[in-house]
């Protein structure tokens, strides 16, 4: 896939639907986030009236969190102390269950880490993560860079790609004949899918991973793109402490949250909080985190304002809402638009979504095409559509899937998307 | 540390006023203020309305211009390609050309990342096997800075310790690297040779001919070399001069120069830019073969830099030069630090060398002074008694007594019996000063 992108870069590539990356839509930053930021990287700008006084003080209060008042300077391994409240407090808020900064660790790279972690142990059975399929393309790779086996478990297509319970039965029993199963992988909302859980599923999957003894590693970082009419994001949290002690006090695990949602992909940050885990286990966690060094300063600044908005009386608040607000309508609308005209093409189907920023449609391929292909039908395909009409889309991952089914991952997040193309 | 910071600011009673950290490499954590030209192009880079306004330099506009227009979507907040910027890496080639001579090396064997040590990691990624009977090993040097060392075992890599010479100078010895690896052949398979020029902790410069010596050693062993130059900007020793591997490869020619590999590592973090918190850096792979720069470049994908970190790589390759607006303050700027830093090393060797039981060697470049320490017996003894090493017991009464914070030699490795002190001199020269003054207390008081 990579070497379609990179023979292909010389042409003018028309519309980019592949990749998470916000900026190729040419979408636009909300002001108040790049004005806080460039203020912090560049403290004289807060010398005059350039910017209103809610970024101006925002900054300050940033720049005072950072080592000697610059982030040029390294922070901990873990995070700012600042970020790390910040963070804490934002989880407080929104599942009403105390959170502690200790528990809360901000990194570039915390999920790499976390499965490290599980990895190392002795003896000569592999690890084993039991991941959904379809799973974020970067997936696999990373579980196989750390030296840890992969079982699948389907998601159900034909309700929407939700989480089949038999199925993660059946994934778990399966793995415990090659490896040994020690932790289950879950997205919600799902990438690439869309899927948004309701409470039953998320209690289901709880239940299950306690009953397995696997840690949950959650990604929840479109956790602010859901259409509300579809669906409501609770997080994992959240429930698990609804379902009592027995749980609560118990039960594993690790929630990924990150800026890449917010468009800041470039900044490279995201955290990562940690329930019941040991002390010395987080310790530990803490202690590889230190060969990374730091999470670049201006990226945890980034969560900080993604998590703290402006609120209702400060000067940038009805800017940044309706920028928010029009960037939810957008995707919205185009979600829900070229899954209609997806649907209507012949051999393209595809489930509508509840959130996130992606369209995963299946296309039946003709029988011609699949012979053609010397690996991969679904790639050819990429590749055809790019040569032919300059349009890329991200080849699905047809691991397990049945034969001769392919999907695309398609990112729906550019305005006024000119659909008669496809 | 941080959590001595906080008891300090909780308002508990202790000797000193405020903790002076003399301990990390970090220039702006120690109060030295960033240039000035690249918090500029960092700004307008993440807010172009900036571009509109007079508040910025023609160069800073055209800079920053040049980068966003080579961001997707024109934006900083965007993922980047692998290397990074193509303006950037082509920026960084630009530069190893005209500090080497010779043809600009190819963008592809470029590998922008978060910093030097992500670099490093990746690159140890591809050498080092650390399952099974026999697991890869890399020589280390001993003093080394840690990280490195724990990114190689956490890989299930050995290291294996060659001892850098204190009475030379802190030089690099032969006859004990040649004992290091035939030691390494009995414990693991030896892939590798990790050297740090200029040194950390030591501020040792390797010299041309040790350049050499390492390259004859590195080809007729058949190890990769694995070159940290973070320190490069960092040289104070008036005789002194930092030449890169690459160039004495090259110099060397065949077949040295088609056959040995190296990879180079430099990063934003040091030197005058100082700009650790934006996490830049990046690896120069030389003689490795396609096929596995090309796994290389899957490695690296997988964590891109972050932009303001690749943007600051971009200033350190292409600075303002003379003409452009932006010169002379950058000129300013820059030759400040370095005035400073060559007086705190100055100053280092004053005050050191005038302590009884504390020597140095001659400090050439890099960003540490590592004086050795001899205690006493009665010092000896209480460090046991109370379960430490005794170079950390010194550390620990020093920050107890006075507040300075500095790093104990056993963190770096030393030789058995010998005691040191590692301390940064990226510091204002007022802060040197009052950390000189408590190394005289604290001696006279105690030891």
């Amino acid at each position: 896939f990579n070497s379609i992108k990179s023979e292909n870069t010389k042409r003018q590539v028309q519309l980019t639907f592949s990749s998470t990356d916000v900026h190729i839509a040419k979408y636009k930053n909300s002001i108040y986030d790049v004005q806080v930021l460039s203020a912090c990287i560049y403290p004289e700008l807060l010398k005059n009236q350039t910017f209103p006084v809610d970024v101006r003080q925002r900054a300050q209060t940033l720049l005072d969190a950072c080592g000697e008042r610059s982030v040029g300077s390294y922070t901990d391994s873990s995070g700012l102390n600042h970020v790390r409240q910040s963070v804490a407090e934002f989880i407080t808020r929104r599942d009403g269950v105390p959170c502690s900064a200790s528990n809360v660790f901000i990194s570039s790279g915390s999920q790499r880490v976390m499965v490290k972690l599980i990895a190392s142990g002795e003896g000569d059975v592999p690890t084993g993560v039991l991941t959904p399929v379809p799973c974020r393309h970067t997936l696999p790779m990373m579980l196989d860079f750390t030296g840890v086996t992969l079982e699948p478990y389907m998601l159900d297509k034909d309700r929407g790609w939700a989480v089949d319970m038999n199925e993660l039965h059946r994934a778990v029993n399966t793995a415990r004949g090659r490896c040994q199963p020690k932790a289950i992988f879950i997205s919600n909302p799902g990438n690439p899918t869309g899927h948004v859980q309701g409470r039953k599923s998320i209690q289901d999957v709880i239940r299950f991973a306690a009953a397995e003894r696997l840690l949950l590693l959650v990604d929840e970082v479109y956790q602010e793109y859901v259409f509300e009419d579809a669906a409501e994001f609770i997080s994992y949290k959240k429930i698990l402490f609804e379902m009592g002690p027995m749980y609560s006090d118990t039960f594993e695990m690790a929630s990924f949250h990150s800026i890449s949602s917010l468009g800041e992909c470039g900044l490279r940050a995201g955290y990562m909080e940690l329930v019941n885990i040991e002390p010395g286990v987080t310790h530990f966690v803490d202690t590889m985190l230190c060969t990374d060094i730091s999470t670049p300063v201006t990226g945890q600044l980034a969560i900080d304002v993604m998590i703290n908005p402006p609120k209702p009386g400060d000067s940038s608040y009805h800017t940044y809402t309706k920028e928010k607000e029009h960037v939810k309508d957008t995707l919205k609308w185009n979600c829900q638009k070229a899954c209609e005209v997806l649907n209507n093409l012949p051999g393209v189907s595809c489930q509508p979504v509840m959130g996130g920023i992606y369209l995963y449609p299946c296309v039946t391929l003709p029988e011609e095409t699949m012979k053609q292909a010397k690996v991969e039908a679904g790639p050819l395909y990429c590749e055809q559509l790019m040569q032919g009409q300059a349009v890329l889309i991200g080849p699905g991952c047809t691991r397990g899937l049945p034969a001769g089914t392919h999907h695309f991952r398609n990112s729906w997040i550019k305005e006024n998307i000119v659909v008669c193309i496809i | 540390m941080t959590k001595l910071h906080c008891i300090f600011m909780q308002g508990v009673k202790k000797p000193f006023r405020e903790v002076i950290d003399v301990a990390w490499g970090d220039a702006q954590g120690a109060g030295i203020k960033p240039l000035t030209f690249v918090r500029q192009v960092l700004a307008a880079c993440l807010y172009p309305q900036l571009l509109d306004s007079n508040r910025l330099p023609t160069d800073v506009k055209q800079k920053a211009r040049g980068l966003l227009s080579e961001c997707h979507g024109g934006s900083m907040g965007s993922y980047t390609d692998l290397p990074g910027i193509p303006q950037v890496a082509r920026e960084i080639s630009e530069y190893i050309a005209r500090r080497d001579g010779g043809d600009p090396p190819k963008t592809g064997n470029i590998f922008i990342s978060p910093g030097s040590q992500w670099a490093l990691q990746n690159i140890l990624n591809l050498l080092v096997h650390g399952h099974g009977e026999v697991r890869s090993g890399v020589l280390t040097p001993i003093p080394c800075h840690v990280t490195t060392i724990e990114s190689l075992h956490s890989l299930g890599g050995v290291s294996v310790p060659y001892y850098l010479s204190e009475e030379h100078g802190w030089e690099l010895q032969m006859e004990e690297l040649n004992r290091a690896l035939e030691y390494a052949k009995q414990v693991c398979a030896p892939v590798a040779l990790y050297v740090v020029n200029p040194g950390n902790p030591p501020g040792h410069v390797q010299s041309k001919k040790s350049i050499q010596d390492v390259i004859r050693f590195a080809l007729e062993k058949r190890l990769f070399l694995l070159v940290d130059e973070v320190y490069q900007d960092c040289v104070y020793a008036d005789n002194v001069e930092f030449v890169s591997y690459k160039k004495v490869l090259a110099e060397m020619g065949p077949p040295f120069s088609d056959t040995v590999e190296l990879a180079s590592f430099h990063s934003a973090s040091k030197g005058f830019l100082g700009e650790a918190g934006l996490r830049g850096g990046y690896v120069e792979l030389v003689n490795m073969d396609p096929d596995v720069i090309k796994y290389a470049c899957t490695i690296f994908s997988k964590d891109t830099a972050p932009t303001p970190g690749q943007i600051a790589l971009s200033v350190l390759a292409n600075p303002p030069r003379l003409g452009d607006p932006s010169y002379p303050l950058y000129e300013m700027e820059t030759q400040q630090m370095q005035t400073m830093i060559k007086a705190n090393v100055r100053r280092v060797h004053e005050v050191l060398d005038s302590l009884p039981g504390i020597s140095c060697q001659p400090v050439e470049g890099g960003a540490f002074a590592f004086p050795r320490v001899d205690l006493p017996p009665k010092a000896l003894q209480k460090a046991k008694e109370m379960g430490m090493e005794p170079d950390t017991f010194y550390c620990l009464r020093l920050l107890e007594e006075s507040g300075a914070f500095i790093t104990p030699g056993c963190e770096y490795g030393q030789k058995e019996g010998t005691y040191h002190i590692r301390y940064t001199l990226l510091n204002d020269i007022m802060l040197m000063e009052v950390c000189a003054i408590n190394h005289i207390l604290i001696n006279c008081r105690h030891f």
